[in-house]
């Protein structure tokens, strides 16, 4: 047995330490590809345990990845050189919600969701609302900085993060940020942290910030006969003055797959929809909800549903959030990207998706938060196919450079982790890359903490095969 | 076909794929609860099926996290990707079952357990003469004769406190086997009675035949019958469950019956799977097939028979803990429900967490019973926080373990568990 593990587990109650193959196994994966055995797996329940192993790591140069739930789609937590995942999900739950600061102080392992509900018991909200919020640990959300549908109006994690508490690579301290809405005292290391993948630190305790819950929501699902128009209509609401708090869109793929797996009344002919979600006072939401009806109409909309009741409205919600499980009945495996662009280039991806899918004889439907520009193109094949999944990985890499041409970004809320690495210099560019490196390297001068993250090794490639 | 093909095979390899790792069912999955590791989450047994299928690891490895599941299926329930974990689950028990070194004790065991002492309806009936936990020990003196007795500790002393009064073997004997009424009737119902829910909770399915009878419904109980066979499958003896199986659709064909009912969740969510045992196309398939369209939930045949009037209101709170084997595999939710709201003076108070598994699951109590008493903790604490006066279930496992929950937080005399049936019949229903 290596020494290092005998280190740990003088620190680290042996239950906790975790070593059979099974249950390596159990924490070599996450919801995106690759799988990676680590040596060990140790579940931390406080800020002196992470303390210890991060110093005895550092000291012997052990690799560690720290990990929440595992849902993420970027391959985060993945184990790629072996050493110990520091798992989180299992460290005692805290939430303390400071409803007079509006404010809310977590400990990692909170589910996200979770947060969200303490707030509303105060009549606030917390805003971010990845789609995984019920099973997703905050401490994963902010290492990957997620953003989810309200994302729109409100902004992505990063947005709402006062105040950190994180243990360095080194095995130290420190505290970033603080509890209040304004805070410009040096460098913000908060907004460097958040979104840093687990690659900076290890985030013991955040300060969140919460907002009013809005007094009432309205659903509007609007169909078109023109992908086009769909994005034309989405352009044309922002810039009218109105801001609605979700604005997803689905392609006619999406559609029918969600009418297919379990129907709810879909329009199965529409080429898109646009379901959009209004929030606020309920006298300002009947004027909104006219001039967006308007907006439609006047676009080219060929139905507008405004459903009349709260169980209308969650059932068009429902049929949206169908989508993911739906489409993996085409095929089985699911290659979620991530797209995103400029709000004006929508229509132009959903081009040159079809011309990928065309040239590489690929399945790809698309589907998103629209109104943000972040769309999710989904590619759909099955892993056991090698062959195929040589073509996925060519159209994969074709949408990166689509997005990117467009004015976009590789990465809108799923983060880069190891799918995206290798295109990572094609967004920012040598120096823009090099620039980061150098911040990690002088956190983590022995390259201990999430190595094989953001930063691809030379020579690189996107691979969705066993090999 | 090679033997890693073979293995793949019988492990389901195929339907693993459908698992997209998103996690969706880590909240729902009991044992990711109380065992605190992805190994015994669905995920991750998932994932270490295919280890396993892959040669990647052994057999030996999934041992202990397929093992640790309860079965209770709340992840099948919020899967987005429709997986079918039972089927997998399954696969993989009979594949432990197969290749597991057993001890010859172990496996003279089993053979009496399975083979003999579930299926017999003269093991059944001595089992309720002589109560379910006597006849444990009894079980004892058997597996020291057939040389099995160092079989993991049962804590039958602990299941032993909570065990209802049993009736006579007279009583028991003299039950008809045909309830006809002397006023038309409105359906003609077949009963499953079930092993234990027969043996040890005799007087409730007597009340079974009761409200049948008040709710204008003729009432058999085909001779025949036997063992569900869910024990069995559940523990990786799929040939015998099929061939308990036969034996049951063909009790059950002889009379053309309206309903075969049941009480206990667990039964009923085998009987009413009884097609997948069998290869479509099959003769079986079809017989099978047919036998399932008919098999209810006693909750859903009240509820449809519509005939109950409450006579006596009980002055009471109560709160339910449906049978997981009844949610998330027969879908029976709000029948139970709707007929406790109908009793006079019942107050429902719903529980936080309903759809949480109170860790009976079968055998699972006895044979993993620490892992087992986790789970009943976080169960009885979500109890403790509604404070009800009955807590009502619907299967004969769930029963003995809330009452054993109700025991281990000393609220004896606050607080007790009954089967529905019996609450209904207390509100003396015409």
């Amino acid at each position: 047995m290596s020494t290092w593990l005998d280190l740990i587990k003088e620190k680290i109650p042996e239950a906790r330490v975790l070593t059979e193959l099974s249950d390596r196994y159990s924490y070599s994966f996450d919801a995106s590809f690759g799988e990676y055995l680590p040596e060990a797996v140790v579940q931390v329940k406080h800020k002196e345990e992470v303390v210890s192993v991060l110093k005895m790591a550092n000291e012997h140069q052990i690799p560690v990845y720290p990990r929440g739930q595992g849902t993420c789609l970027s391959g985060g937590p993945l184990p790629v050189f072996g050493g110990i995942v520091l798992d989180i999900s299992q460290w005692p739950e805290k939430i303390d919600v400071s409803p007079d600061d509006l404010t809310v102080t977590v400990t990692p392992s909170v589910l996200t969701g979770n947060i969200n509900k303490e707030a509303e018991k105060h009549g606030l909200m917390y805003a971010p609302d990845p789609s995984s919020a019920h099973v997703a640990t905050i401490g994963g959300n902010l290492a990957e900085n997620s953003g989810g549908p309200r994302g729109l109006k409100y902004g992505v994690t990063k947005d709402h993060v006062l105040g950190l508490e994180v243990v360095t690579p080194e095995g130290e301290v420190i505290r970033t940020g603080g509890n209040t809405i304004k805070n410009v005292t040096g460098y913000d290391l908060t907004k460097l942290i958040v979104g840093s993948e687990g690659t900076l630190g290890v985030i013991t305790e955040a300060t969140l910030k919460l907002m009013p819950k809005p007094r009432d929501f309205q659903t509007l699902m609007v169909s078109f006969g023109e992908v086009r128009k769909a994005g034309e209509a989405i352009s044309k609401t922002l810039t009218s003055g109105i801001l609605p708090s979700k604005m997803e869109f689905m392609d006619q793929a999406c559609i029918q797959a969600v009418e297919n797996f379990k129907p709810v009344g879909l329009p199965k002919n529409a080429a898109a929809i646009v379901i959009i979600e209004l929030d606020g006072h309920p006298e300002t939401l009947k004027i909104e909800r006219k001039l967006v009806e308007e907006i439609m109409e006047e676009v080219g909309a060929t139905d507008i549903v405004v459903p009349k009741s709260e169980e209308e409205a969650e059932k068009i919600w429902h049929a949206r959030k169908q989508v993911s499980p739906a489409i993996a009945k085409i095929k089985p495996t699911k290659v979620s990207e991530d797209a995103t662009v400029p709000r004006s280039k929508i229509p132009d991806l959903i081009d040159r998706l079809q011309e990928i899918k065309e040239k590489h004889k690929v399945e790809i439907v698309a589907f998103g938060h629209a109104g943000d520009g972040n769309l999710h193109p989904n590619v759909l094949c099955d892993k056991r196919d090698q062959e195929e999944m040589k073509r996925v990985e060519l159209a994969v890499e074709e949408i990166f450079k689509a997005a990117i041409e467009l004015g976009g970004t590789l990465s809108g809320e799923h983060g880069i982790g190891t799918m995206k690495a290798p295109f990572l210099e094609s967004e920012l560019g040598e120096v823009g890359v090099d620039m980061m490196k150098r911040i990690k390297e002088s956190w983590d001068p022995n390259g201990i903490l999430n190595p094989g993250k953001i930063f691809a090794e030379k020579g690189q490639k996107l691979v969705l095969r066993n090999e | 076909m090679s033997d890693l093909q073979v293995l793949q095979d019988k492990l389901n390899y195929d339907k693993t794929f459908d698992c997209v790792q998103c996690g969706y069912c880590l909240p729902a999955c009991p044992t990711y609860e109380t065992m605190e590791r992805e190994t015994h989450s669905p995920r991750g047994r998932i994932n270490l099926v295919k280890m396993v299928a892959e040669g990647k690891a052994t057999v030996n490895d999934l041992e202990s996290p397929i093992e640790k599941c309860l079965g209770c299926m709340a992840c099948t329930t919020v899967c987005p990707t429709n997986v079918q974990y039972g089927e997998i689950l399954e696969g993989t028990k009979e594949v432990i079952d197969e290749q597991k070194e057993k001890t010859k004790r172990r496996q003279q065991m089993e053979r009496f357990l399975f083979d003999e002492f579930f299926p017999s309806k003269n093991w059944m009936d001595t089992l309720g003469d002589a109560s379910w936990f006597y006849q444990k020990s009894g079980l004892q003196t058997m597996a020291q004769r057939t040389g099995a007795s160092k079989i993991a500790p049962l804590h039958i002393e602990e299941f032993e406190k909570v065990l209802p009064e049993m009736p006579s073997p007279k009583r028991r004997r003299d039950r008809a086997k045909r309830y006809i009424r002397k006023r038309p009737s409105t359906a003609k119902v077949a009963f499953f009675t079930g092993c234990i829910m027969d043996s040890v909770f005799f007087y409730s399915n007597e009340n079974t035949i009761e409200l049948l009878l008040r709710s204008g419904a003729e009432v058999l109980i085909p001779e025949e019958q036997s063992c569900c066979g869910a024990l069995h499958a559940h523990t990786g003896k799929k040939e015998s469950a099929k061939e308990l199986a036969k034996q049951n659709i063909d009790a059950f064909e002889k009379e053309n019956v309206d309903y075969i009912i049941n009480n206990a969740g667990g039964c009923g969510a085998k009987l009413v799977e009884y097609d997948h045992l069998f290869e479509k196309g099959t003769e079986w398939h079809q017989r099978a097939v047919r036998f399932v369209e008919k098999v209810k939930d006693i909750s859903e045949v009240l509820v449809d028979l519509d005939h109950l009037d409450f006579q006596k209101p009980l002055n009471k709170t109560v709160t339910y803990q449906p049978s997981c084997h009844m949610t998330n595999v027969q879908g029976v939710t709000d029948a139970p429900l709707e007929l406790i709201k109908k009793i006079p003076g019942v107050q429902l108070k719903e529980l936080d967490r309903p759809d949480f598994c109170c860790g009976s699951a079968g055998i699972y109590n006895v044979v993993n019973y620490e892992e087992s008493m986790d789970i009943l903790d976080v169960k009885m604490e979500d109890v403790c926080g509604v404070a009800p006066e009955g807590i009502v279930t619907s299967n004969p496992g769930c029963l003995l373990q809330m009452k054993l929950g109700v025991e281990r937080e000393g609220l004896n005399d606050k607080s007790d568990a009954v089967h529905l049936v019996d609450l209904l019949m207390e509100a003396d229903p015409q």
